[in-house]
């Protein structure tokens, strides 16, 4: 039992992007209006985020800017001092491209909007038959 | 089609659980993650850039690449946005809304109507009308010039402090928004235009490509900007550095604008008139 709770809470990071994962694929594979699965879209990248940010904790580490870098000249820097400085570079750059690709997906979505008048996507495939 | 939708999901659910077995522990200073490439970053950058943020040497240095064709993603799904959205030509609205300043009464103007021309009294109102509201006008407007001086705060002392041209970028099309929010968007084109928007997203890429091609001409790889200290009078360690501020303000420039065009193109859908 013991053993159990342990392997839970050293892994429990994983365990959450799971789960908001998924909450994010259920969105996208059976909503039905447009809205819902991009924001289902959104849901997965956070859950990405999440999971890249937590790979790169490290215990007893902290943020990735060095001290006193221009003060102490010649200090040496340990890596185990710092948390991993990748995931979050990978991160900031993917923030702002979810950003960007949602403003796309939007528009997308106000334009199928303006030629079928909903975002049922049942309702869009009895339109598109008809015509 | 929901139950079949949630045992695909469950079933993946499983298998990515089942696949954490294998995964390091939250935390461990020994995962893959940590161990090649990453000490490498902690402890040379200093040596290498004299950057003391190292997520900002890793983002405009050693990863340049990455970084420059991000920008180009975010750019791109600004000019993806305008050529899906902004399909209309410009034609007057069949009536426009006018609020007499001293009163404040609202006239409904018909098409062909027309205002007094010289009168300075009235101010165009949305369609989707809002009362008239000093407090959040006024707070706005005291507002916004702190913030964008903080997102220059934050693109400039990227070097130092968590920040960078992502950030500050976001900050200032931010300000750009709630601007737009608080008074409407006809203000904040007339303050920002269209045409200003599309430029500078495509001049804040074009700074950052531009000082990769300049390290060319010095002889050293593309984005190496360590060549860049013949021009900028340093020794190469603080060229890297001053490089990488160069590029960071590209970024900036290019978010602000993607984000200020994503903003004009969805509130109005397109028209670019009448929007939040």
């Amino acid at each position: 039992m013991n053993d159990l709770v342990a392997v839970l809470i050293s892994k429990y990071n994983y365990w959450v992007y799971i789960i908001l994962m998924m909450i994010g694929f259920y969105a996208i594979i059976t909503k039905k209006n447009l809205v819902k699965k991009i924001i289902g879209m959104n849901i997965v990248q956070t859950a990405i985020i999440l999971f890249y940010i937590s790979i790169g904790a490290k215990k007893g580490a902290t943020l990735p800017i060095i001290s006193h870098g221009h003060d102490a000249v010649g200090h040496a820097v340990h890596a185990s001092d710092y948390i991993n400085p990748l995931p979050h570079v990978l991160m900031l750059t993917a923030i702002v491209v979810a950003v960007a690709t949602l403003g796309v997906a939007l528009a997308l979505a106000i334009k199928i909007y303006r030629q079928y008048n909903t975002l049922e996507e049942d309702e869009i495939h009895t339109r598109i038959r008809e015509q | 089609m929901k139950i079949a939708g949630l045992i695909v999901v469950l079933l993946c659910g499983c298998l990515l659980i089942y696949g954490t077995v294998d995964f390091p522990e939250w935390g461990d200073p020994a995962s893959p993650a940590s161990t090649h490439v990453s000490p490498y970053y902690i402890e040379t950058t200093m040596e290498d850039t004299s950057v003391p943020n190292i997520v900002t040497a890793v983002l405009a240095d050693y990863r340049g690449y990455d970084t420059m064709f991000e920008t180009i993603v975010i750019f791109c799904a600004g000019i993806a946005c305008i050529f899906l959205l902004r399909t209309y030509t410009h034609q007057a609205p069949e009536t426009r809304l006018y609020r007499h300043i001293p009163t404040g009464i609202i006239l409904r103007i018909k098409k062909g109507g027309k205002l007094p021309e010289d009168s300075t009294d009235f101010e165009r109102v949305d369609l989707q009308w809002v009362p008239y509201d000093l407090i959040i006008k006024t707070a706005c407007r005291v507002v916004v010039p702190f913030v964008q001086l903080f997102a220059l705060y934050v693109i400039a002392h990227g070097h130092h402090s968590p920040g960078g041209g992502f950030q500050g970028g976001v900050i200032l099309g931010a300000t750009l928004i709630l601007y737009a929010i608080s008074h409407d968007l006809r203000t904040t084109i007339k303050r920002m235009s269209e045409k200003a928007v599309i430029l500078l997203s495509a001049a804040g890429v074009f700074i950052y490509a531009s000082t990769g091609a300049l390290c060319l001409l010095f002889g050293v790889n593309y984005l190496d900007y360590s060549g860049l200290a013949a021009i900028l009078g340093v020794d190469p360690v603080s060229a890297r550095s001053h490089g990488i501020l160069i590029v960071e303000i590209g970024v900036g420039v290019a978010v602000m604008a993607v984000m200020v065009s994503l903003y004009y193109n969805l509130s109005s859908v397109g028209k670019q008139d009448e929007g939040l």
